[in-house]
C-alpha cells in the first residue's frame, strides 16, 4: 500500500517562563492512502501539537520543530517555505480544529466562508463556486442549503456548525484530513451523525483521515489503525485489532480498563493511579514508569527500544524484552 | 421501603430572554430521590440538567411546582432556615478549573464553608479537619498550602469534593464532576465518589451527559430532553429495556470501546437538530426527531406514567 504521510522522529518544544516544554519527543508514524489513523492519549500528551507540526502551524515562538521530518506524497514538506505550505494547506491537507466555534468567522456568511478556499486556492468563483458550496452542504447533510448559504454562524446549532467546518475542510478535495477532536464538543446523538458522515465521505472520496480523540469508543467505531501517545511519545501503535485485543503496553491496558462499558454489567472501574509526568522535565526512561504496575529498575533510567511484534504492531516497553519476561516469570514463581 | 429525601413536584423553570420571549429550561418535571441513593440525571447539552440542580438548591427561583427536602419546601424557607439547609446540601461543579478561587490556598478553599457556618471555634480545629478531608479525597497534608493552578484537573476536582464534604452534608449535587477530566482520571474520581457515598451514606444527585459513566455510579437514572423528563427507572433496567425512542437512540449513539461489538451494533441515527427551548414543539417535545412519531404526538403532550414497576415513561407509544 502507498504511504501518503510519514512522520520521522518529530520533536517539538515550547519555550515558556517556566522553562522548555518538550511537547513532542520523537514521534514516528505513517498513514496509508484511504485509511483512518486514530491518535489517542490523555490531555496534554501532544496530540494537537503533532498535528500542528505536520501542518506547520506551531506558533513560532514560543514553539519550534526541533528535529524530525514529515514526508507527504514522498516530498519532505518540513523543508517547504511558508508559501509552499500555503499551497497545500486546505488544498491537499485540511485540518479541523479542536474548537469548532472558533473556526468560523461570526461576521461573514456561511457561503462566503465556504467559498473562500475555492477562490484563494483554485481561483474558482461565481456560479461554479456557489454550486460547489451547495454540493458540499448537501454532502454534509445541511437541509435547505440555498437559504443556509446566506446565513451567519450564530444562526446554526453546534452540530450544524461542525458540519460546515467539515464542509470547509473538504471543499478543495484534499487527500488528507486531520480532524482534532471533531466531535468532543458535541452531544452523542450529533456525534453519531458526524461519525457516520466521515464514513460516508471516506467511502465516496477515498480520503485519508488522522483522527485525534480521547474517546476509545469513537476509535473502535471508525479507526483502521491506532497510535497511543503518552507524554510526547507514541508508546504503542497497531491495527484496531492489535490494540483492542492484543494490547501490550501497560498504559494501553490501563486506558482500556479505565473506560466504562455501556454493554457490560457492573464491573468496578480500574483507574490508572497517579498523573502523567511534567513535560518540563520528562523522565529520561519510560514516562509511564511512575504509574506502571510492572515498572522495573531499567524503566526509570532508559527509554525502551521499540519492539516490532508484527509489521503493524509496535510497542515501546521493556516488558517486551526476553530478559524481562524471565524476570517476571521468576518473581511470579516466588 | 426507602425514605424519600428529595421530592421534585411538577417543577418549572422558565427564563425571560430577549423581548418577551420565554425559554422553557425545565418544564413540569417530577421525581423523587431516596435517602442514600445515587440518582443520575442525563441528557444532551441544554436540556435543563444544571437548571434543575440549581433550582433544587434554591440558587434559582422556581417558576412553578415545588421542591421538598425532607418534607420542607425549599423555596418558601426563611433566610435563616435556608442557611441551615445549605449546610446539608452541597454542590460539586463541572469545571475544576473555574470553580476554585485561584488566589486562595487549598487550606483557605476548604475552610471557607466551615468558617461561614462557624463550625469550629478554633483555627486549629479547622486545620485538622482540612487535613482529614484531604486524606479522605486522597490528597496529602502538604497540599494544603498550595494554590489550585499547581494541581492537575483530577486533583482539583478532589479539592472541590473535599470542600463539598467540609460541612458533613447529607445531600450532594454533583454537576458533571468528571466531564472535564481524562478517562483514566475520571475513573479515579468516580471511584472516590462511590467510596465516600458508601462510607457516609450520602445521597447523590449526579448530573452528567456521559451515560456510560452515569451507569457506573447511579441506582436510578432520569433521562431528560428539552426541559422534560422523558424516562426514569433503575440503572440496569434503563440499559436493558429502554422504552422511550429518545433513550433508545441515545443508548445506541454511544460508541462502545470494542470493535467487534461496535461492528455488529445497530445504530439509530436521529435526524434533524435539537429544537429551541424558546419555541419547543407542540405535544411531545421529541416528536420532530422521533422515528416513531404519530399524529397524536403533535397534538398532546404524553403523560409521564409508570408503565412497568418503577419504570416511568412519557411516550404515546405506551398509552
Ligand atoms: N502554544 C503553546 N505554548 C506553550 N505550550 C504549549 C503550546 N501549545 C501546546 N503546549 C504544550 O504542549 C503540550 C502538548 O499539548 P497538546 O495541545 O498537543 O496536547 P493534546 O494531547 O492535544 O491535549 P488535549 O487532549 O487536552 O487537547 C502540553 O503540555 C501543552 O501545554
Ligand atoms: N440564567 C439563564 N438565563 C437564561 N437562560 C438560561 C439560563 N441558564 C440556563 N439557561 C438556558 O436553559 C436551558 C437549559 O440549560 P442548562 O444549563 O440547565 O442545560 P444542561 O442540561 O445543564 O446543559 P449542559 O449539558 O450543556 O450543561 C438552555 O437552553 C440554557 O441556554
Ligand atoms: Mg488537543
Ligand atoms: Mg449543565
Amino acid at each position: 500500500m502507498e504511504k501518503l504521510l510519514e512522520v520521522h522522529d518529530l520533536h517539538v518544544a515550547f519555550s515558556t517562563y517556566g522553562g522548555t516544554i518538550k511537547a513532542v519527543r520523537g514521534v514516528n508514524f505513517y498513514l496509508h492512502k484511504g485509511e483512518t489513523l486514530a491518535i489517542v492519549g490523555e490531555s496534554g500528551c501532544g496530540k494537537s501539537v503533532t498535528s500542528q507540526a505536520i501542518m506547520r502551524l506551531i506558533p513560532e515562538p514560543p514553539g519550534k520543530i526541533v528535529r524530525g521530518k514529515v514526508m507527504f506524497k514522498g516530498k519532505e514538506i518540513t523543508r517547504y517555505t511558508e508559501k509552499q505550505m500555503r499551497s497545500i494547506r486546505g488544498v491537499e491537507i485540511s485540518m479541523i480544529f479542536q474548537d469548532p466555534m472558533t473556526a468560523l468567522n461570526p461576521t461573514l456568511t456561511i457561503g462566503t466562508q465556504l467559498m473562500e478556499g475555492l477562490q484563494e486556492h483554485q481561483s474558482i468563483r461565481g456560479e461554479t463556486a456557489t454550486s460547489k458550496a451547495l454540493e458540499m452542504m448537501h454532502l454534509v447533510g445541511i437541509p435547505n442549503p440555498k437559504e443556509r448559504l446566506k446565513q451567519y454562524p450564530h444562526q446554526f446549532s453546534g452540530g450544524m456548525r461542525q458540519r460546515i467546518v467539515i464542509a470547509m475542510a473538504l471543499i478543495c478535495e484534499p487527500e488528507l484530513l486531520i480532524a482534532d477532536e471533531p466531535t468532543t464538543a458535541l452531544d452523542v446523538t450529533i456525534q453519531a451523525q458526524i461519525l457516520e458522515l466521515f464514513t460516508t465521505i471516506q467511502a465516496k472520496t477515498g480520503i485519508s483521515i488522522i483522527l485525534i480523540t480521547h474517546d476509545l469508543g469513537v476509535v473502535a467505531k471508525i479507526a483502521d489503525r491506532i497510535a497511543v501517545m503518552y507524554a510526547g511519545k507514541i508508546i504503542e501503535t497497531g491495527t484496531k485489532r492489535d490494540l483492542f485485543y492484543n494490547q501490550q503496553h501497560p498504559y494501553t491496558k490501563g486506558l482500556l480498563k479505565s473506560v466504562p462499558r455501556l454493554d457490560l454489567k457492573e464491573e468496578q472501574l480500574s483507574p490508572i493511579d497517579g498523573t502523567p509526568p511534567d513535560l518540563f522535565a520528562p523522565p529520561q526512561g519510560c514516562p509511564f514508569t511512575a504509574r506502571c504496575p510492572y515498572a522495573m529498575e531499567v524503566c526509570d533510567n532508559v527509554y525502551p527500544v521499540t519492539t516490532e511484534r508484527s509489521s503493524s504492531h509496535r510497542v515501546d516497553c521493556w516488558l517486551q524484552d526476553k530478559r524481562a519476561q524471565q524476570l517476571l516469570a521468576r518473581t511470579a514463581n516466588q | 421501603m426507602a425514605k424519600v429525601i428529595l421530592e421534585v413536584n411538577r417543577l418549572k423553570k422558565f427564563f425571560d430572554v430577549n423581548r418577551n420571549q420565554t425559554l422553557q429550561a425545565v418544564n413540569d418535571v417530577s421525581f423523587q430521590i431516596n435517602e442514600g441513593e445515587t440518582f443520575g440525571l442525563v441528557g444532551e447539552s441544554g436540556c435543563g440538567k444544571s437548571t434543575i440542580g440549581r433550582t433544587i438548591l434554591g440558587l434559582y427561583h422556581k417558576t412553578a411546582g415545588e421542591v421538598l427536602y425532607d418534607g420542607e419546601d425549599i423555596h418558601s424557607l426563611k433566610e435563616n432556615d435556608r442557611f441551615k439547609l445549605h449546610k446539608k446540601m452541597q454542590m460539586i461543579f463541572q469545571d475544576p478549573y473555574a470553580s476554585l478561587n485561584p488566589r486562595s490556598t487549598v487550606q483557605e478553599i476548604i475552610s471557607e464553608p466551615m468558617e461561614i457556618h462557624r463550625l469550629y471555634r478554633h483555627k486549629k480545629e479547622i486545620k485538622e479537619r482540612v487535613y482529614q478531608l484531604l486524606a479522605e479525597v486522597g490528597l496529602q497534608r502538604d497540599h494544603a498550602n498550595r494554590y489550585p493552578h499547581e494541581f492537575s484537573g483530577g486533583q482539583r476536582q478532589r479539592i472541590g469534593i473535599a470542600r463539598a464534604l467540609a460541612l458533613n452534608p447529607e445531600f450532594i449535587i454533583a454537576d458533571e464532576p468528571i466531564s472535564a477530566l481524562d478517562v483514566s482520571i475520571q475513573a479515579q474520581v468516580v471511584n472516590l465518589l462511590k467510596e465516600i457515598q458508601h462510607e457516609k451514606g450520602l445521597t447523590f444527585l449526579f448530573i452528567a451527559h456521559d451515560l456510560s459513566m452515569v451507569k457506573q455510579i447511579s441506582d436510578r437514572i432520569g433521562v431528560m430532553y428539552l426541559g422534560n423528563l422523558i424516562e426514569l427507572t433503575k440503572s440496569e433496567q434503563l440499559y436493558d429495556h429502554p422504552y422511550h425512542p429518545y433513550t433508545k437512540a441515545l443508548l445506541s449513539a454511544i460508541p462502545i470501546p470494542d470493535p467487534e461489538v461496535e461492528e455488529k451494533r445497530e445504530r439509530i441515527i436521529l435526524q434533524g437538530e435539537l429544537p429551541s427551548p424558546i419555541n419547543p414543539p407542540s405535544g411531545c417535545v421529541f416528536r420532530t426527531r422521533c422515528p416513531m412519531a404519530m399524529l397524536i404526538c403533535e397534538q398532546q403532550k404524553p403523560p409521564f406514567r409508570e408503565i412497568a414497576p418503577e419504570h416511568f415513561v412519557a411516550c404515546h407509544l405506551y398509552s
